[in-house]
Order: structure tokens, then sequence, then C-alpha cells
């Protein structure tokens, strides 16, 4: 489905939060999937026409993240850790009595579409293990029968309030009134990009969005959201100096490509 | 044993009801060092911190204040705040963001105005989902209370700070990558140079990246000042710091010791209560899954950055894990090794194929159906993505993450080859 009316407003708000829109792709990407659940490709050509992007770039980068859904799943997406700590403490036995309650192998939905399993890498709940996490509202030092009483919570309604259905992340919403007319600092860099892409030719292959990005955009955006490679310096320019002289730094710590 | 039982710094208020609410900040002294910040000149905090001699929490262990010397000169800069602690059996900063973001936002200002920065962006890992809305909630409080956005606490600075979630890629967490995911892309590291965040990063803009435990300092620094600090620990490790405590221990769970003096026994053994089961240490992971392995002869080094290091392994990310004597270690390599596998962005060939063929030759040995020339082929791959396999790792890649994945295999063949060879030989574990 394409985003309502609602979050089309709320996609604009946080639009208008950063320095180039394209950085509002993946917060806008958890609000589609608060909508629907996962991600539709309705959803996702929305998102694209609202950041000037086309659909594939929008695909290509949710595809990219393991908390994005590309295919439907459950109302709760159950999530279990085996990295090293769980595996010390038992989580490849709990994924292993989940499996068999629930009747599906990790990456799979039940079918009443109530729950999908997944083996996860570690959550950062270890001082728990083994721990999971439903919608990502996490659960530590999880026996089979704390599993099994979860499960019944989860589907009577009794978790309700703290785990909400898969796709709603974070509840609490900006406070919008801090920066009624945008955020000063996002518009002087955008504005400085706008200045640049006013003095230098734009780019022959530059494809035009379909609809202008939001909130309303000056002329001449659509390119600098197309490119923000663009702001970057190639080696050969000024920054370089002091970049080969971070380069030598780190490369004595063994941190760079040799 | 040497506990020095020195004063929690950034989880001092840990514990206290609602301490992650406004009031129960202010009523903790919460904010007074941003004030006394705002009446500094940017320089000096700079300075202070250059001699706290904080080193970075995230994993590099780098000097935080040297970091901030290090930016390109132009406007604007950004403050990116990294938050996306996904190194396994690391839980710091999932703790810090849920129960003290006041504390984190006041650092982040702190550092904005030393560094000059307009815009901060706190990258906050998207599994997190309780650490966001506590998070956002307390940045509401923030701003309304002054102490971020227009004018903060009416001294003239100017500065917005954005809460932004992460979508699941334990890749943005090196900080190249966590710039792509904020530009809203995947999350591919940038080689390095020319893409230093320093000189060229978001936005090809010059760029601060710290960890969330690094700036929860700052507060406490500001108000005591860096010789405090310094004058915690030994050498270049100073201060204190969270290490997470995991495995077969009696009480797993976070604790903020004393650097340099502290060692891993009295952590494992005082800390964490020993190990389970009265049973012994077989091996420990040092410094998260990244990490070489060291076995129970090392009990008594020093949570010393430089020590581990030359010891042959890296405090990294401060996550000890312990193994105890009934432990399969071909086990334990294989499972780390399948998160290096599946989390490898896929650019570079080394980590993306060589990830995936060490990772089936280790499940192969685990399930017993390895042969001896296995062990030889695993060095050979591992020899590509690390050449000579030595610490520090030379590396065929964009990010360390390749040469990472030799550290759990290497371990255990070095330290366990035996064990290796009886499921080799017997087709089975064992430990069962």
């Amino acid at each position: 489905m394409r985003l309502n009316a609602e979050n089309v407003q709320r996609a604009r708000d946080l639009i208008a939060i950063y320095p180039r829109p394209r950085s509002a792709l993946i917060p806008i990407l958890h609000i589609a999937q608060e909508q629907d659940g996962w991600l539709t490709e309705d959803a996702m050509e929305h998102v694209a026409e609202l950041l000037g992007l086309t659909s594939a770039e929008v695909y290509g980068t949710a595809s990219f993240y393991d908390m994005l859904f590309t295919e439907p799943v459950g109302r709760h997406l159950v999530s279990i850790c085996t990295n090293i700590a769980c595996l010390l403490n038992g989580g490849y036995e709990l994924l292993e009595h989940a499996e068999e309650t629930l009747g599906v192998k990790p990456g799979g939905t039940t079918p009443d579409g109530e729950f999908t399993l997944e083996e996860v890498e570690c959550i950062a709940d270890c001082g728990r293990a083994p721990c999971l996490a439903v919608n990502w509202r996490f659960f530590g030092n999880v026996t089979n029968d704390d599993f099994d009483t979860l499960l019944g919570d989860l589907r009577s309604g009794a978790l309700r309030e703290t785990v909400p259905p898969h796709g709603t992340l974070n509840r609490v919403r900006r406070d919008l009134t801090a920066w009624a007319g945008g955020v000063p600092a996002a518009q002087a860099a955008r504005q400085q990009v706008e200045a640049k892409w006013a003095a230098a030719p734009p780019p022959v292959s530059s494809p035009a969005p379909a609809t202008p990005p939001t909130p309303p955009p000056p002329p001449g955006q659509a390119p600098a959201i197309k490119d923000d490679r663009g702001e970057r310096q190639p080696a050969s320019q000024p920054a370089s100096e002091q970049a080969a002289d971070q380069a030598a730094t780190v490369e004595d710590k063994g941190d760079t490509a040799k | 044993m040497t506990v020095t039982n020195a004063a929690p710094i950034v989880t001092r208020r840990h514990g206290l009801p609602e301490a992650w609410t406004l009031k129960s900040y202010l009523d903790n002294g919460g904010y007074t060092s941003l004030r006394r910040a705002l009446a500094m000149p940017p320089e000096q905090i700079t300075q202070e911190v250059l001699t706290s001699n904080l080193l970075g929490r995230g994993g590099a262990g780098f000097e935080a204040g040297r970091k901030w010397g290090m930016l390109r000169k132009a406007q604007p800069v950004y403050l990116v705040v990294n938050g996306d602690e996904s190194e396994p059996a690391t839980f710091k900063d999932h703790m810090l963001l849920e129960n003290d973001p006041h504390q984190l936002i006041e650092g982040v200002v702190i550092c904005a105005y030393a560094i000059g920065a307009a815009q901060a962006f706190i990258y906050v890992r998207g599994e997190f989902a309780l650490a966001q809305e506590r998070l956002q909630a307390a940045l509401n409080e923030a701003y309304q209370h002054g102490a971020v956005g227009e004018d903060v606490f009416g001294s003239g600075f100017t500065v917005d700070v954005v809460v932004h979630p992460g979508a699941g890629a334990y890749i943005c967490g090196e900080e190249t990558a966590l710039i792509e995911s904020l530009e809203g892309k995947r999350g591919f590291p940038r080689i390095k140079p020319p893409y230093f965040p320093a000189a060229i990063g978001l936005y090809g803009a010059p760029t601060v990246v710290n960890n969330v435990e690094t700036l929860s300092n700052l507060p406490w620094i500001v108000e005591n000042g860096g010789a405090a600090f310094a004058a915690l620990g030994q050498g270049r490790s100073t201060g204190t710091r969270i290490f997470s405590l995991s495995g077969h221990v009696n009480r797993p769970g976070n604790y903020e010791v004393e650097m340099a003096k502290t060692t891993f026994r009295d952590l494992i053994e005082h800390y964490g209560g020993g190990v389970r089961n009265g049973r012994q240490v077989k091996a420990f992971i040092p410094g998260g899954a990244s990490s070489y392995w060291f076995g129970p002869e090392s009990l008594d080094m020093a949570l010393d950055q430089d020590v581990v290091g030359k010891a042959g392994s890296m405090l990294g990310s401060g996550a000890i894990t312990v193994m105890d004597d009934q432990t399969c270690m071909v086990r334990a390599a294989w499972r780390i090794t399948k998160f290096f596998n599946r989390e490898s962005c896929g650019q570079c060939t080394p980590c993306r194929e060589g990830s995936g063929w060490v990772e089936k030759v280790m499940r192969r040995i685990e399930e017993g159906a390895g042969r001896e020339e296995d062990l030889d082929l695993l060095v050979d791959v591992l020899d590509n993505i690390a050449p000579g396999l030595s610490w520090p790792p030379q590396q065929t890649t964009i990010c360390v993450l390749g040469p990472s994945i030799p550290s759990a295999i290497m371990s255990g063949l070095r330290m366990f080859r035996d064990e290796f060879l009886v499921h080799i030989k017997e087709g089975a574990c064992p430990y069962g």
C-alpha cells in the first residue's frame, strides 16, 4: 500500500530534518513497515517518489538490511539469538524448542500469520543469554517454559502494550515544536549544495524524479538529491593532504587496505 | 586480586528510579557540565579530552581528542554518534542508551560545541527499540529544557540533535559504512584513504564519529577535568571502562571498572562470580568476536589496551566471553565464523567468498564430515583474507571485517588443534 496521509506527513517531517533528503530513507522505510507490517512494492515506490529516488534505489537499499522485509511476515517476529554468548547458554536448544512449538523453521511463518520465526545474530542482551526479541522488544534468560508462556501472552494480547505489532519501532515522535520553520543547520547545508549546483552544469545523465521531493523544494534541488557523492572530494582535491596524513596515522594501526 | 573499586563514571546513575528521565537526571547533577562547557572556549574542551587520554570505546581505541583535532577546516562539520553496537557479546551501549540517554545527549552537545558542529546524528542500532524510544523522549525533554536546540542555555550556541535508526546490519558499526547508511544507502564501507571521516565524512563534510560510551564520559571529564580521568588507570589506558561479561560465568553483565589496574581474572572471578558449576576457564574471548582468544594462562593480564594488543589480541569492544572446560571449541569457532559470513557486506571478494568457504569447511568439521587436509585449507583461505595471519592483521579488504574472520578459527586451531582432529578422525564431538 502507498503511505497514508498521516505517514506522508511524517515522511515530510523527517525529510526536513536532514541536510540531504535521502538520509530520511531508512527512517521512512520503518514508517512504511509500521503501516503494513512489511514493505510492499507500492510503499517502496511511494517512498521513492517522496525522495526523488528510483524504486530500484529504494529496493536496493531496503534489501541490504535485515530488519526490512520485502515479503510478508507475521504479526510477531520472533528473533532468537544463537551467537556466541547464547550458543554457550542454550540458544540453539531454545531455537529448537521454538521450531517444534511453532511448527516452522527459521524464516517460516505460522499458517495463522501470528508468528514468524528467525535465527538472528547477537542482539546485545548477552548478560541475559539465551535471549530473544519479539518485534524488537527483548526477553532474557528465556527457558522453554518461559517461551511457551510468552507465546500465550502474545496470542491473548496480554502484552499488547509492551510488544506492538511488527514494524512499529519507535513510538516516541520527535517534538516538532523546536524548529517550527525547519532545522536551520539542515537548511543551510542544503542551500550550500544548491549554490554549488547552480554554479556548475548538472550531470548529463541526471534522471529527473517523477514527483518533486518534499518539503516544497526550491528549483534546482533535484540534481543535488541525486548525487550527494558529488559532495565528496576525490583524492586530488585539497582535502587530500590532510587525508594523506591521517592515512599514515591509521596505517600504523593496521586499519587500512594495503 | 587488585580490585580498585574506582567509582563508576558512565554508569553512576544506573539503578536510580527512572534514571532515563530529565527529572532524575537533573536531580542527580545532570546538565551542569554542559553549562560549564559552554562557558569555556571550545579548544579548552578538546584540550581537556586530550589530557584525559580518553580512548574510543567502540573497538578501535583511537584517542577521542586526537580524532577531533584531525578535522579538516571546513564548514559544515558534523558529529555522528555510533550507537550501532553489534559486535557479538557486546551489550554496554545498549544499556547506556536505555538507562542514561540524557548523559549521552549532554556529551553530544558538549562535543558538538567543542568541534563546532551545528547538527549531530545519533545512529542507534535499529533493533534497539526501547533505546530509541527513551532517547527520543529524552531528547524532546532536553529541547524543552533548553539543553539542545537554539541558543543552548543562553550561550549563543545552536545545535540540532537527531535520533537516527539503523535497520539491521553489523557492518554499519564500521564508521564509514555507518555514514553511508546515514546517507540512506547500503552500508558499504568506504575506502581509506581518502574517505577518512575527519576529512571526507557525512555528505563529504568533515565529520567526527564517536561511540556512545566515549561521549557519555564527557560530562564527567568536563566536571572533574581531564587530569582526574587520566589519574585513573595506567599508561594510555585511562579512566574506567564498561566491560560486557558473558558466557559461562555466574553473574554475567556489564561492569564498569578501572582500566589497566583490573585484570581479566578480577573481572571474571570477583565481578562475575567465577565460572559456573565450579568448572575451569578453558579459553576466553578478550574483546568481542573479532579478537583472538586467550587461554587461562592469560587471566592475570591487565585490562589495558596496549598490554592486550602486545599479547596478540585486542580489548576491542570490551566484550569478554568465558568458555568453560566442557565447551566444544570447534562449534564456538564455527558459530563466530557463521556470523562473519552472514554479515560480510559483499563488496570485497576475499571477505565475501572467503567467509562462505571457511564457514562451510568449519561446519563440515563440526558435523564430523571433515578431512584432515581441511585444516590446511582453512589456513590457506584465511591467509588470503589477512595475509600472514598475524596481529595486528594485514588485510586485502576495504574494512576490518575481513581480517576479523580468521581470529576465531585460528585461535581454535592454534590452541585446540587436537579437538579439531578428534572431530575429523572420530567423526564426533568429544563433548557430545
